[in-house]
């Protein structure tokens, strides 16, 4: 009964959906109130019978309703309650449940948060949302039904993947999917603009917020990911250059291309063009991803092709986004032209230049994720791109964002002299050279890669203080506290992202550098090396857990006569798949990660043991959390809140279609 | 400088960067492709020699060998066709088993000895890795039409 009315509220919410998504944008083209004022009510109704539809399938997991084919398929009596929980977004049909319930929480944050925006862009924004609704919310019940029974019912589930029995793995899709559907506001801002014909520096003003939250959930997501795959995959890599993992990845390029030219627009009033187009990339590629991840054309396109209606529908929701906003586009794009003019020396320029690299680096992945698909789907022949084609791309594109990225700081918009940026940030980058080459030499490690990834470090640390000394240094007079205080939050937003970066970049020097690995056989009692420590395996014994059975091992760490940690990777074998895994046991430094992980037994007795090196690669995960901290900052600035309070007709946008 | 020698130098910039971006791009590509064949066609010598490049199939029933060391692992993939012998060393994924399907990258000896340097298995129980699964199509298609 209960999964049946989870069916039916679905069924209510699109109904709702296509309401909030026809009535509000008819009202704004006709300049009708009444019309209009359906937007809201619609947006909180729609969410309330998503959120209920969302809670009869959690129930049905709690209940272990097997009768319901989805929970047969990702759940077990033996699963512990939180993993049935997460196991409602563990695969395809819950993970779409997930999309439209985050999409109508972002839709009733916009009808809250921006409450003080002009009736009629409001309207514009929630009606646009709505068809976004529209299409996920029919693409889950036409394809994709979660509450599919199973006639007759069975007795017991398949249990959830046991990679996806992660901590891990509760948090990562919806941080992913709260990034991924926020740029679906970006989105519904731009195209507001694009129909009302009026885009000036208050609508970047209220659109900058909610596309800087998008990116922080965004670059928390795929840092959350990252750290999953490190520590479960048991072999201790933190990126793969994977299909679904670029699938997240090329948002945030161009989601952090959009965060900057938001900027330039709010405050000169340039780049609406550029700004407009990249929303609307930003979100395409969200939806994209959605559809690498989450129609199976990964894991064989021919599969795909024999049960094609998930991946046509997607795909024709993708085709109809992309093509009715670039007509759109071309169709307002005349009165866009103009805005703040600038000289070629300015930050206006730098910007535009780390615009349009990171859009290149953006689209050099796209071309690497895509193309093995197409050779396939067309039989040309199968390939792969691995890893070295990504970072053979990556790291010379993102040299010059990150070196003009902390450069543009100290440039004046609109127009700046030469001379004058080259007295300020030569001796940073002159040191940074010399910095990034003594370190190497001191690690012992002279690569080209590891000399320009310190020294890139280098200038973001050097860079990061030059730029506080000197905006502290703009209020002589002042208390260092009072003049702590006077920067505005959005400045340490854009600080804390950027030294995030290069703490980023040092993380993931070190490691591409410094890490090492063994791989060896060993007996009870017998000890291995690695970077001057000494694993002792003391013993392995069986510790089942609820839903596996599990060899469990004993390793001590000691750095020559120190103790410096007991280890316990183990082996399990989940029952429901018949699945192995290997859970990795770490010792988590700030300076080095030990890494353990178990392999299989030997016929004589002995086990394999992995085990690995990281120096520093906390770094990396540090690095995102500050950026993610800074994006926090950014959006919580004052002057947002300042337009929040101001009454709306200053700003309201003039009907002109 | 004047607007217009201005707007065409900053044309000309972004133009330039462009150019070098997707040159830089393409070569990468063209340098980092790897090919993927089945054993039936590397045996036919289509597959690259000094190149690295990508074997799909089954993992041949009782071809899986530990070396002294325990580490070193000799096995054989097969598209029931034809079997490549493969050299590993490392950690092998957990749902690697005889009879199951891989895929391993890596590159071919003149000995006709494939060493591997990755080998990828499957996520889980059901799963095939599709290029494991085209391996084993071709071979069974090639079969029919032998036999008709």
């Amino acid at each position: 009964m209960i999964p049946e009315l989870g069916h039916f509220a679905l069924i209510l919410a699109l109904v709702i959906a296509l309401v909030q998504a026809v009535l509000p944008l008819v009202g704004a083209h006709r300049n009708r109130a009444a019309l209009m004022a359906v937007a809201r009510p619609a947006a909180q109704g729609q969410f309330l019978f998503v959120a209920f539809a969302f809670g009869c399938l959690t129930w049905a997991f709690v209940q272990n309703d097997f009768s319901v084919q989805y929970v047969a398929m990702h759940s077990n009596t033996a699963t512990p309650l939180y993993y049935r929980i997460t196991g409602v977004w563990g695969s395809h049909e819950g993970s779409l449940l997930l999309w439209a319930l985050t999409l109508s929480m972002w839709t009733v944050a916009v009808t809250i948060f921006s409450r003080n925006l002009p009736e009629v862009f409001m309207a514009r924004v929630l009606g646009v949302l709505g068809w976004v609704s529209v299409g996920f919310l029919s693409f889950t019940l036409v394809t994709s039904n979660p509450f599919e029974r199973l006639l007759p019912g069975v007795a017991e589930g398949r249990d959830l993947n046991p990679l996806l029995q992660d901590p891990g793995m509760i948090i990562h899709p919806p941080l992913l999917y709260m990034g991924y559907v926020g740029f679906s506001v970006a989105f519904a801002f731009a195209i507001a603009a694009l129909l009302s014909g009026r885009m000036d520096a208050a609508w970047a003003r209220w659109s900058r917020p909610w596309t800087t939250v998008a990116w922080v959930f965004l670059t928390a997501g795929i840092a959350v990911g990252s750290g999953w795959a490190y520590y479960e995959l048991g072999w201790g890599g933190w990126w793969f250059w994977d299909p679904v993992e670029n699938a997240s990845f090329m948002p945030w390029l161009l989601g952090t291309a959009l965060v900057h030219s938001l900027a330039v627009t709010e405050k000169r009033g340039a780049f609406r063009s550029w700004t407009v187009l990249l929303a609307i990339g930003a979100f395409s590629l969200s939806l994209l991803g959605t559809f690498l991840v989450r129609s199976g054309v990964l894991t064989s396109v021919h599969a795909f092709a024999t049960d094609p209606r998930r991946g046509l529908f997607i795909l024709a929701l993708l085709v109809l986004v992309i093509g009715v906003s670039l007509v759109l586009y071309a169709w307002r794009a005349p009165t866009l032209s103009g805005g703040g003019s600038f000289k070629l020396v300015s930050r206006d320029t730098v910007l535009l230049g780390n615009n349009v690299l990171l859009s290149v680096v953006s689209a050099s992945v796209l071309l690497g994720t895509l193309y093995p698909l197409f050779l396939d789907a067309l039989n040309l022949g199968k390939i792969s791109v691995g890893p070295p084609y990504f970072q053979s791309v990556f790291v010379p594109l993102m040299t010059p964002v990150v070196i003009l990225m902390m450069i543009g700081p100290f440039v004046r918009w609109k127009g700046d002299d030469m001379r004058r940026i080259m007295r300020t940030v030569a001796p940073g980058i002159g040191a940074s050279a010399v910095i990034g080459l003594a370190v190497a030499f001191l690690v012992g490690h002279v690569t080209w890669r590891t000399v320009l990834g310190l020294a890139l470090a280098a200038w973001v640390v050097i860079g990061s203080v030059q730029l506080l000394w000197r905006r502290l240094a703009e209020r002589p007079g002042a208390a260092a506290a009072a003049r702590l205080r006077g920067i505005p939050r959005a400045w340490w937003g854009m600080w804390l992202a950027h030294l995030g970066i290069g703490v980023f970049i040092i993380g993931v020097t070190m490691v591409g550098s410094l890490d090492s690995t063994i791989n060896v056989k060993m007996h009870q009692g017998q000890t291995a090396q690695i970077a001057g420590y000494t694993l002792t395996l003391r013993d392995v014994v069986e510790a089942p857990g609820p839903n596996y059975a599990a060899a469990r091992a004993t390793l001590e760490v000691t750095r020559g006569s120190t103790p410096v940690a007991t280890l316990h990777p183990e082996k399990r074998f989940y029952h429901a798949q018949q699945m192995p895994m290997t859970e990795a046991s770490l010792d988590i430094g700030p300076f080095r990660d030990v890494y353990v992980s178990l392999g299989e037994q030997l016929e004589d007795g002995a086990w394999i043991v992995s085990a690995y090196h990281k120096p520093f690669i906390s770094w990396i995960w540090l690095g995102c959390i500050l950026m993610a901290i800074g994006g926090v900052f950014a959006a919580s600035d004052s002057r947002y809140r300042r337009l929040a309070e101001r009454s709306a007709p200053a700003g309201a946008v003039r009907q002109t279609s | 400088m004047k607007p217009r020698s201005k707007r065409l130098a900053l044309i000309a910039g972004a133009v330039g960067l462009l150019v070098g971006a997707v040159a830089l791009v393409l070569t990468a590509f063209q340098q980092n492709l790897v090919f993927f064949h089945t054993p039936t066609e590397v045996l036919e010598g289509k597959a690259p020699s000094g190149r690295t490049f990508r074997i799909g199939g089954m993992v041949e029933q009782g071809s899986i060998r530990r070396a002294a060391d325990g580490i070193t692992v000799h096995f054989a993939i097969t598209d029931t066709a034809k079997v490549i012998p493969v050299t590993y060393q490392g950690t092998l994924p957990d749902l690697f088993k005889e009879g199951k399907g891989a895929v391993v990258q890596g590159k071919l000896g003149p000995d006709g000895q494939f060493t591997a340097s990755e080998v990828l298995a499957k996520h889980d129980e059901n799963y095939m890795p599709p290029e494991a699964q085209y391996s084993l199509d071709q071979a069974r298609k090639t079969g029919e039409t032998m036999s008709q």
